[in-house]
């Protein structure tokens, strides 16, 4: 079995699949290969293909008109990107970018429309992919919706600044994203927009707050 | 730097295919910081990393005013 057969065997997407599908589904499978930084999609342009991850991590954002970044999945190997606008033939709604060097196998659009067309099991299997990205994207709907997570991530700086008799705790944003009960995207999305208002300075592996007042007024609004 | 716990690595290597300072290199089948000098702590290793092998923590300080 070729590693291109074996790879695609483990997918959600193919679960299930007999040998002999999987074999002719392969042939319609091409390589693409991308660079650190490179971009892979672009948010409002057509979408061309569904794409697994062999090797390397893709960031999957969208960017606002402002120019700030939020990060909505990190895809890793065996993950797929592109399954929205690959099924509906809109544009892209997403951008995504290859974190280091990185190896995909695509699958034209149309090809992808007859693939699960002639094979049911793959349509359900397409579903359940949909169903998780779905249930991902509603947590991160949450989080940015209804939680003044930026008071929370606020809270914790305070309460964790290292007192004049030693270091405090070393925290990392995993950890601050478990205090504040939301995810480590939108704590890197909160002291990136802390740092602009200039209550705080990342430097490297130290916070720096510069402005005490208005991380407790953050605090105050929020609660 | 960037705080490795050997005993929960995978040896996957994500982290060191997302370090744009190559900083990191799998050893032995488990992660190891190779350079410390050019790590900008841009926490890409932390992020990518599925079994929390590798962390990067942040130290909270006051700015003296």
């Amino acid at each position: 079995m070729s590693i291109q057969l074996e790879y695609l065997k483990n997918l959600l997407y193919f679960s299930g699949v007999s040998f002999a599908e999987l074999e002719s589904i392969s042939k319609l499978v091409f390589e693409k290969t991308a660079d650190r930084a490179e971009m892979l999609l672009l948010e409002g342009e057509p979408a061309e293909n569904l794409y697994f991850v062999a090797s390397g991590v893709v960031k999957v954002f969208k960017t606002s008109v402002e120019g700030k970044e939020q990060i909505l999945s990190i895809v890793r190997p065996g993950e797929s990107f592109n399954d929205i606008s690959i099924f509906d033939s809109k544009p892209n709604p997403v951008s995504a970018q290859a974190m280091g060097p990185v190896l995909l196998y695509g699958i034209k659009r149309n090809e992808m429309e007859a693939i699960v067309q002639n094979h049911p099991q793959i349509a359900l299997n397409v579903i359940k992919v949909l169903v998780k990205r779905v249930r991902h994207l509603l947590s991160l709907i949450e989080d940015l919706s209804f939680k003044h997570v930026i008071g929370r991530v606020a809270k914790i700086l305070i309460e964790h600044i290292g007192g004049e008799m030693g270091r405090g705790p070393r925290l990392t944003q995993q950890e601050m994203a478990a205090m504040a009960g939301t995810v480590r995207e939108v704590v890197g999305r909160s002291l990136k927009e802390l740092e602009e208002a200039g209550a705080i300075k990342l430097d490297r592996h130290r916070i720096i707050i510069t402005d005490k007042e208005a991380l407790q007024k953050l605090i105050e609004v929020s609660s | 730097m960037p705080v490795i716990e050997p005993q929960k690595c995978n040896g996957c290597g994500l982290c060191v295919g997302v370090c744009r300072n190559n900083a990191l290199a799998v050893v032995n089948n488990v992660i190891t910081i190779i350079e410390t000098v050019e790590c900008d702590w841009c926490t890409d290793c932390e992020l990518v990393c599925t079994t929390g092998a590798i962390i990067c923590p942040f130290e909270i300080i006051l700015q003296e005013s």
